[in-house]
């Protein structure tokens, strides 16, 4: 009854096709982003910060990268983590090698690299699909840790093989490094995950969006009318690549401050920012940022029932948590396939005929 | 059966052109086996061409040479006065020429709106960063094609479906979109793959009515399989008859029907 677009009339095809086409859509919206950008960082502390909210914004950056190429473009990868390694050390090699430039401008050009790195794996796409261009895709992801891993230039000569973020500040305040507060780390997030997210949503919902799909449901139908796929799918790989770069980078500088790169960037989190686009939804932004606020808040909340309420010791409620995670995931899979994404829109098909049955 | 270069005119009254397209002496072999065997014919400006044949015949190999899908090993192909050398698909479609399938080839997961659109990808040029920031010339051409895509929608009357996944449509709805997808790239040339096939009677009167408005209203040059023998005479201005990959006929569907080789292969096979 509220909540339908009834009454709510368009009279242009600028109105018809914008993001939120009922009102109450809207108005969910931008109350929500007055909260996260007018409220959260004057009252958000340090665990709140690092535990879920840090964590929640970058994974959603990763999830939202995948999903570019995965849900919208049909190529699965598993070579997540890998690419966010390129992203994490290309903003260290920049921030060590140019300590005057901003960490802003630094973060966007790990990106870039990121995503000439993307397309240079993205190649064999063109010539396989399906599970052949994810075994592909995980040739990347050992690879690139490997190289990371074998050539001291990337971690500067470190005695420990680590990197560690230098501090840099943005307006006077310090982003990276130890001294690092709450608010700060959480608004950088937070406006790179607000850009990066209006950036998805424009480009999916116009024509290369639309090339995409198209490629994703029916490829060869696609390059009848006119896709060229050598195109739409580096230009995939490309997008992609850059949002999951920059997740990386800022997983790396803002966040963890200090990274090695088998631990921090392993085929772990390739699986965990796909399980994240499968949770929340393929092919929906959305469900990117749903996927990841249930993969970082189900152990946060699980280890706080088990470890704090139920006084449980945390080796046995870690283990514990990891299963029932898995258990959740699989339950998940079998009740909606689609996702939460999906979910949410049953949800409002429903809320538009609410409280009447038809 | 030969007739002026410069065009014709129809029982009803219809100019038809000149040459838009020409097949000279095509074969086409797939390892030892030969699909098409020297076939040259030509589909003129505003026409609705034909091509039947019984099951096999090389009917659907010859469409896939048309819309450049296949290349033939021996022939040539000539579209608006210029030799055709081997293309990529999508190259040919930037030719003008659409097409659609026999098996339905809709993006199932995008909307009707979305897949009639996306038939119009030639048309939009806006660059990467105008399309990112949805500024500029993306939002322009976003509104204006979306225009020309809503004429179309209200042409095959399936406005109340604008919005809907194309997957969850019936199959009638499903081929009529197809139909609006390939007239959004306003195509010179449109080839409809059986579009017909697996309709009942009442969806294959609509399909009909449409293929006739769509030459109609924008005089698109249409060039059709179809197996439904009383559609196709009914529909078609001139029929190519194939056979075990030759042509056998060629002419007005009077003309066909009165040819002896086409009766013995094919219609003769209706009156036993």
């Amino acid at each position: 009854m509220i909540y339908r677009e009834a009454g709510d009339f368009k009279t242009s095809y600028r109105d018809d096709s914008q993001t939120f086409p009922i009102r109450l859509d809207r108005w969910g919206y931008y109350a929500i982003l007055a909260v996260a950008f007018g409220i959260i960082p004057f009252v958000i502390n340090d665990y709140w910060a690092n535990a879920v909210l840090v964590p929640f914004l970058i994974y959603a950056i990763a999830a939202l990268g995948l999903n570019i190429l995965t849900g919208y473009a049909g190529q699965v990868s598993l070579g997540t983590g890998g690419f966010m390694a390129v992203g994490a050390y290309a903003v260290y090699k920049l921030m060590t090698a140019f300590p005057d430039v901003s960490i802003l401008i630094h973060i966007l050009l790990a990106g870039g690299i990121t995503a000439a790195v993307g397309v240079l794996f993205g190649l064999p796409s063109l010539r396989i699909k399906g599970f052949y261009l994810a075994v592909a895709t995980l040739a990347a992801q050992f690879f690139l840790v490997w190289l990371f891993n074998k050539v001291p230039w990337f971690y500067n000569y470190s005695a420990s093989g680590q990197i560690t973020a230098p501090e840099r500040t943005v307006l006077g305040h310090a982003v990276t490094g130890p001294a690092t507060s709450a608010p700060a780390k959480y608004l950088v997030c937070l406006v790179m995950a607000f850009l990066l997210a209006w950036l998805a949503r424009n480009l999916t919902r116009g024509m290369l969006g639309r090339k995409w799909m198209a490629i994703r449901d029916m490829d060869i139908a696609a390059e009848i009318i006119g896709v060229d796929p050598l195109r739409a799918k580096l230009s995939a790989f490309a997008v992609s690549s850059f949002f999951i770069g920059i997740a990386g980078a800022l997983l790396f500088a803002v966040y963890l401050g200090a990274a090695e790169v088998g631990e921090a960037f392993g085929i772990n989190k390739s699986f965990l920012v796909l399980f994240m686009i499968i949770i929340g939804g393929l092919g929906s932004i959305f469900g990117s940022f749903a996927g990841a606020a249930f993969m970082v808040l189900m152990p946060v909340l699980l280890k706080n029932v088990l470890v704090g309420t139920l006084n449980w010791p945390t080796d046995l409620a870690a283990h514990i948590e990891l299963m029932i995670v898995g258990a959740l995931i699989v339950t998940f899979l079998i009740v909606e396939p689609h996702g939460l994404a999906r979910l949410w829109r049953l949800t409002k098909e429903k809320l538009r005929l609410w409280p009447f049955p038809h | 059966m030969m007739q002026a270069h410069e065009g014709y005119v129809t029982d009803d009254g219809r100019q038809i052109g000149g040459t838009v397209m020409e097949l000279k002496n095509i074969t086409l072999r797939f390892g030892g086996v030969v699909a098409i065997k020297d076939i040259s014919f030509d589909i003129r400006q505003g026409e609705i061409r034909a091509i039947i044949g019984p099951n096999g015949a090389g009917k659907s190999s010859m469409l896939n040479v048309i819309s450049g899908f296949y290349n033939p090993q021996e022939g040539e192909v000539w579209f608006k006065g210029y030799r055709r050398g081997p293309m990529k698909p999508y190259q040919v479609a930037r030719l003008g020429i659409a097409r659609t399938f026999q098996n339905i080839a809709l993006f199932d997961g995008m909307s009707v709106l979305d897949n009639i659109m996306t038939g119009r990808l030639n048309k939009m040029k806006a660059g990467f960063l105008s399309q990112a920031m949805w500024w500029g010339a993306a939002e322009r051409e976003e509104n204006e094609n979306r225009e020309a895509v809503e004429k179309i929608i209200d042409f095959l009357e399936i406005q109340n479906i604008r919005k809907t996944p194309v997957g969850r449509l019936p199959y009638g709805l499903k081929k009529r979109v197809e139909l609006a997808r390939a007239l959004a790239a306003e195509p010179q040339l449109l080839l409809l793959d059986e579009p017909m096939a697996g309709m009942n009677v009442e969806e294959k009167e609509d399909m009909s009515r449409f293929i006739l408005d769509v030459n109609d209203e924008f005089g698109t040059t249409i060039c059709l399989i179809e197996h439904d023998m009383g559609v196709v005479m009914d529909l078609s201005d001139r029929v190519v008859v194939m056979d075990y990959g030759r042509k056998i006929g060629d002419g007005t569907p009077d003309q066909v029907r009165s040819n002896q080789d086409v009766i013995d292969a094919y219609l003769g096979v209706a009156h036993d």
